[in-house]
Parts: C-alpha cells; structure tokens; sequence
C-alpha cells in the first residue's frame, strides 16, 4: 500500500472518515505519522476553541474578581481558587462521571426537552472542562495584570473625561492585555499541552477516534516500540507549538506597537503561570 | 481491622460503613496518599539540581555545554509532558536493562528477538526473585526520574531567568572586590538569585502538585487507580457489594489536591516575605516601608 | 577450549534456570470472578489466581503475582516486566503474533451482550468493549458503534448510564453483574452467546518456550485428574462449561 493510498484511508480517521479499522498489522511509519497527525485535529480543535471561549469568560472572571461587591467577587474568587486548585485529570474524570449522571431522555425545560447526551462525548464535555480549566488561569493572569496598570494610566482618561464602560475598553483593556500578554502566551501553550489529556482520563474514545497521543499510544503498544511513534507525536507538538509561539508573537507586538522597541521578540518570562 | 468485621454481608449502615472503609484495600488507597507524597519529596529536590545544572548549562562559556542547556530548557515548551511520563520510563528501563545485559550476561544472543526484549535472567532489574515491594519502589524511581527530568526543565528556566534578573551591578561590586568568576557564583549569585527565582519556583511546585495524577499512567498504583477500582461497582463476590461510586471517590480526591496546593500556598507566601526582606525589589522596598511606618 | 565454553555456557544456563524458578505472573485484578482484589487483603484473588498457583505448586516454581492494567498488559509482558499473564486472556490470532499461549485452561467460553432491553440493536447501535480485547475486535467489525473503555467495569456503567446502547464482554464476567442487576441489566435477544475465540490460554514471551511447556504439561496433568474441572465449577457455578 503506497503512502498516498495510506493518507487518503487515514488522514481524517480521527473525524470518521475514510478506512473504519485502524491497521492491525504491519505497522509502517506512513502509517503512524498519518494517524497521528490525523490525531492532531482533535488538539487544535480543543486548544482553538478553547482558548477562544475561555479568553472571554477570563475577562469576565477578572474584572468580577476586581469588583467590590463580594456577590461577584466571591464566586470568582471560588471558581478560580477550584480550577487552579486542582489538577486537570481529576477535573476531566469528575466532569465525566457528573455528566454521565444527567437524566438520558433530557431534561424538560417549559415544555422544552433539553438534550443531554452530547454532553458526554469527548467534543463536548472535555471541551467544557478545557475551557472552564484556561477561564480559572487566564483569569488569575488578567487580574494580575489588572492591577498592575499605571495609576497614571487611569488618571489621564479620568483628565478626558472618560469614564465606565469607554475609560476600560479604551484604556484599561488594552493595557490589561499588553501587560498579561506574555503570561498568557504560556497559558495558550500549556493548554495546548493538556489537550493531550482527554483520552487519557475519563472521556473514552469513540469508535477510535482520538488524538494524536491516542494514536502514537496505539501504536506503541502495538509495535512494543516506544521510540518511534512518541517522538512522532513529539514532533507534531514542536511544530505546532512554535506555529502557537509565532501567532501570539504577532499578537505581542500589536499590542505593543506603540511603545519603542516593540519590535523585538516576545521575551520568554520564565515566571510560569500555570 | 474491627472484630466485629469479619462477616460484612451482615452488617448495615454506619457499622458497614466503618468496616467498608477500614478494608485491606482502602488501607492501600490511603497508604497511596503516601506515595503522592513520596514522589513530591523525592521529584522537588532531584529536579532542583538539574534545574540548577540546566541553568549554569545555558550560561556556560563551552558551546557544546551551553547547546545541550537550551535544548534541555527549550524542550519542555514544545512537547507535552505526558508524551516524556510516558516515553522516559519505558526508555529507560529497556536502557538501563540493555546495559546490564552487556555487562552481566555471557550470552551472545540479541536483545531483541522479535517483539520479546530479552535478557537474562541475571540483567533483569529488579530481579525476578526480588520481593514484591523491590519492584515497586523500581517503579517509583522511573517515575520519579521522568517527573525529575520534566520538572528540572523547568526549574531551568526559571533559575536561568533568576540568575539573568540578579542587579548586574551586584556582581560587578563583587569582581571589584577580587572574586573570582566561581567565588562570584557562589557568594553572590546563587544566594541573590533566589529571591527572582522564588515566584517561578513555587509555582512549579503547585505545578507538579497538580501533575501527579499522572502516575497512574506509568503504572504506579496511585490515588487515581486506588479511586477508580474502589469505586467503580462491586457485585457480591466482593466482600462489599456496591454500586457505582467513583464520582465520590474523585470528590474526594479533588478536596484533598485542593487542600494540597492551598496549604501550599499558605507556606510559599510567608517563604516569600521571608526571602525579599532587604532585598531591592518591590516587595522588599514594601516591607521596609512597612516596617518603618 | 571448546569444552570450557560449553561448560561455561551450561553452568550459565543451570544458573540461569535457578535463578528462573520465581515467575512473575501478570494479572489485572479487575475482572471478577477471573481475578480481582480481595477486599480483606489487598491481594488478587479468584479462579485464575487460584488456577496459576496449583499450576506453579505442580511445577515447582515459586510464583509471585504483578497487577498491571490491561492496556499495557502485553506490552509488558514481552518487554520483561512479569514472565505470564493470566487475566482472562481469549487466545486469538491476532494475539499469537506477538505472544505465545498455553492450551486453553477454559473451555471456549462464549461472549454476551447485555443492555437494558432485550430488544437493543447489537450490529447498528453503540457497544461498550474493553480496550484491546477480542470483544472490541468483534465490535469494530459490526457496523456498530465501539465505544472503547481502558477496564471492564467501565463498560458496564456506560451501559447503565446510557452512554453505550450494549456491552459486549466474556458471559463468565456479565452473568453475577446481570443476574445481581435486579431486572435492570438484561441479556440482548440473539446476543447471549457468542462464540468467540478458542478459550482463555496462558500467555508467555515467544523466546520463553521451556516455561510455555511447562506450564502446558500442568494443564493437561489438571485436566485429566479432574482437578481443573472442579476449580471452574468452584467459581462459575454448576452450570458452566467444564471440559469433556
């Protein structure tokens, strides 16, 4: 079988297309960097996603962490301290065993009937816990952040006249994430790592589909041969992450490209957040 | 463990329950708490000192030296680190059973003999008549080197940007005194570089807290693989019958990771005030301010 | 000289062999009544444990049990971490490229599917199987949908959950679970026998052919005494399949 022929079978196994067995015998490396790489869509898609929503209800978490009113700033506080508290594994096994225990036939909503039954597939349940997980960081990173805007900043929209709703968006905000942006770079990446975890916890794979880690432990177990389909899904990781590093990279000066020097490189700090 | 536990089936409510929780196998589940801990105590300080060798690797003045330090720093941003938890072990208990079959075993017959990795009986690590708790304590040294070989990347990097945040004026004050480059690193840099290096390090800690239920993927029995098998459904012929109760069990794990990494908290926020007493920094400039008002 | 090399290599060997006399059999301990853990002591327990330890009692050999997830169980078994496994293992072809078997130490115990309704549609639905066992072979070749979980009692509870429409495992594990299940688990109409594999077998490294034999030639001794027999009975009731 030629390696077009095995990528045409292989390359979207992960989302159920093409060859329904995964090969059994035989196992060549086209083979094994095809599934993995199919594997691969499925860790973009949780880190995107994510990433995506969990950057909005950040912003959300951050400011209600900085509210005086401690009806916000209590559940913020408690969700944060839950998330960041403890590790994502146990998070991924009680979300499943949580959401296996909602009633099948749905739920009844003013006449409505509310489906459940997706919320335990991988897609949708780990895509939850993945996005609550980066909410409760990157919140943490924002209100850092937060606080460490310039009070001279704040003063001088106060000299404006802006005030609410246009002194945050205009002001705050974009200062906010410029000082965050570093930090959160890392977060984008850990969570990009910790994608790896899904299939390895509590959601089970679906018809084998699975990402890339699912497949490269697949084969390993197989072929008794770790050193071949681990550096494979190592690879994919490297390439993908410097693909992340160089995007936030942009983003970083963006922010910055009002200041002098902006142009430089985004400086890795060392202080992890995670 | 209670007298009166040796029939459970007759046995209801808060008695059941007391005898249920004081089985042989829970006794196990608690005893993996233990483990946890064991591995947090050996990884933290094992990891420390290649972090440290990590850093004066990527500072070193010899190329090769310094090139070996940045792909070891580096390599822990590009590749998850359940990928390492699951390669090193294996890695390296086939290396370090290879080594020994040179070495000790007089046979000229491969390693490899189709899938079977073979060696002779002699090479086996441990060895097959050693006692049961010999191979589990082999088991944690696996681990506890993959955790050590990730988490020492990345004490690396901290440590390397806490030597590079040390006020290059400071060392320079000491090379005017007539210390050498090595006196310098030792007087001076290494004891400054602690206070830059602490906020990094303590979150490293809470990082590795957090990663330890990994552990059951290198097969160690670990508080996830005592949860799970104490709590998924027990038909009668256990000697405690049960439905499905791991939810519970994972709540409890939960309580205990987040009792955990706040304990922790607490402590690593008083080293902090600790350590930037006197320092020129924020936060010690604060605490003199404070201490003369 | 020739001679000194053979005597070399034959006392190598004798050490060797005495050295041997301590088999580590790997075992999973999750798959009642096969093997599980005793609650009382911690240790493994049920037919196989009690099987493997009359076969290494026969065979003068000193036997130490391993517990190791069955996801990895192969993988370490022929990388050298335990020298057998014993966890309900289906001999089956695609295992005997990487493995070799003792005799079947069962007879070709069939498999079932239960569900929470006998009328469940087995070939279209989803089905709940062990990770790499025959059953999830057998799954995946259906048009339905394999639902894969790393242990068995996971596949149960998706069922009981509704996460999975059926599971699809050994009839010797799904019977005490269906029959102490009250009415809720049911065996599936036309799924209540499957034939499938050639009976669990011994599992050993394919270089290990002295033990194979070994443990081959204790079989057949408890086979024909009867003794193997009255082990089956023991722990699968009276009803199960002995040998002839």
């Amino acid at each position: 079988m030629s390696c077009v022929q095995t990528i045409r079978d292989y390359g979207l196994r992960s989302l159920g297309y093409g060859e329904r067995l995964l090969p059994r015998a035989d196992y060549d490396l086209c083979q094994q960097f095809t599934l993995i790489g199919s594997g691969l869509i499925w860790n973009l898609y949780f880190a995107v996603l994510a990433l995506g929503m969990g950057f909005v209800l950040a912003n959300g978490l951050a400011v209600a962490k900085t509210s005086r009113s401690a009806m916000l700033r209590m559940p913020a506080e408690a969700f944060i301290f839950v998330f960041r508290g403890s590790p994502l594994f146990i998070q991924f096994f009680i979300a499943y065993e949580a959401l296996v225990l909602l009633p099948r036939a749905g739920i009844e909503v003013m006449g409505l009937t509310l489906q459940t039954s997706w919320l335990t597939r991988a897609w949708a349940g780990a895509l939850i816990v993945l996005t609550l997980n980066t909410a409760a960081y990157s919140a943490q990173i924002f209100h850092g952040a937060l606080m460490s805007v310039p009070k001279g900043d704040v003063e001088a929209a106060d000299a404006y006249g802006l005030t609410g709703w246009a002194r945050f968006r205009r002001v705050i905000w974009p200062t906010m994430m410029r000082l965050a942006w570093p930090s959160y770079t890392n977060e984008a990446i850990f969570l990009f790592h910790a994608t790896t975890l899904v299939y390895f916890s509590g959601f089970p794979a679906f018809q084998q589909k699975g990402d890339a880690l699912y497949y490269a432990s697949y084969f390993a177990d197989r072929t008794f041969n770790p050193f071949v389909a681990y550096p494979i899904a190592a690879a994919y990781f490297i390439v993908a992450t410097l693909a992340l590093i160089w995007l936030f990279g942009r983003v970083n000066r963006r922010l910055n490209r009002h200041l002098p020097g902006a142009d430089k490189r985004l400086r890795y700090r060392p202080q992890l957040v995670r | 463990m209670f007298s009166y536990c040796t029939d459970p089936s007759s046995l209801e409510g808060l008695v059941w329950l007391s005898c249920y929780l004081t089985s042989g196998t829970h006794l196990l589940f608690y005893a993996s708490f233990g483990t946890v801990l064991l591995l947090l105590a050996l990884t933290a300080p094992v990891a420390l000192v290649l972090g440290y060798g990590g850093a004066m690797a990527s500072r070193s003045r010899i190329v090769p030296l310094r090139l070996f330090g940045k792909v070891y720093t580096s390599m822990v941003r590009g590749v998850p680190d359940i990928i390492f938890f699951l390669f090193v072990p294996i890695a390296l208990d086939q290396g370090f059973e290879w080594v020994r079959h040179q070495v000790l075993c007089d046979s000229d017959l491969p390693v490899w003999q189709g899938n079977d990795f073979v060696v002779c009986p002699a090479a086996k690590l441990p060895l097959n008549s050693a006692a049961p708790w010999v191979h589990d304590a082999y088991g944690i040294f696996l681990a506890v080197i993959a955790f050590s070989v990730v988490f020492g990347a990345f004490a690396a990097n901290v440590l390397y940007g806490a030597m590079q945040a040390v006020p290059r004026a400071q060392l320079e004050t000491a090379e005017a005194y007539g210390m050498t480059p090595r006196q310098v690193n030792r007087r001076v840099l290494v004891p400054q570089m602690w206070t830059y290096a602490l906020p990094g390090l303590s979150n490293l800690w809470m990082i590795l807290i957090k990663a330890t239920p990994l552990l059951f993927l290198l097969g160690v029995e670990d508080v996830v693989y005592w949860a799970r098998e104490l709590g998924g459904s027990k038909t009668s012929a256990f000697a405690y019958p049960h439905p499905d109760w791991r939810l519970y069990y994972f709540l409890a794990l939960l309580v205990f990771y987040l009792l955990m990494t706040w304990i922790s908290g607490r402590v690593l926020d008083r080293v902090t005030r600790r350590l930037s007493r006197g320092q020129a920094t924020m936060g010690g400039e604060a605490q003199r301010k404070g201490a003369v008002a | 000289m020739k001679s000194l090399t053979i005597a070399a290599a034959a006392l190598a060997l004798t050490a060797g062999l005495a050295q041997a006399q301590t088999v580590r059999m790997g075992t999973e301990g999750a798959y009642a009544p096969y093997n599980f853990i005793d609650d009382a002591t911690g240790e493994v327990t049920g037919f196989e444990i009690e099987l493997g330890n009359e076969l290494c009692r026969r065979a003068g050999l000193d036997c130490t049990w391993v517990r190791n997830d069955w996801d990895s169980i192969i993988p370490n078994l022929v990388s050298g971490n335990y020298d057998t496994i014993l966890a309900g293992m289906n001999i089956n072809e695609e295992r005997k490229q990487v493995v070799q078997f003792t005799q079947p130490y069962t007879p070709a115990m069939p498999s079932a599917y239960a569900a929470l309704s006998a009328d469940v549609d087995v070939e279209g639905g989803v089905v709940a199987a062990q990770t790499n066992t025959i059953q999830a072979g057998h799954v995946a070749e259906t048009g339905a949908t394999l639902l894969e979980f790393p242990n068995p009692d996971q596949t149960v509870a998706a069922v009981r959950n509704g996460e999975a429409d059926a599971v699809f495992a050994d009839k010797d594990f799904l019977v005490p679970i269906v029959e102490e299940s009250g009415g809720e688990l049911v065996w599936v109409e036309g799924g209540e026998t499957v034939p499938l594999g050639e009976g669990i077998g011994m599992a050993l490294r394919q270089s290990d052919n002295d033990l194979r034999e070994t443990f081959d030639a204790q079989i057949s001794g408890m086979k024909e005494d009867g003794s193997l027999n009255e082990l089956i009975v023991k722990w699968f009731g009276d009803d199960a399949l002995t040998f002839e």
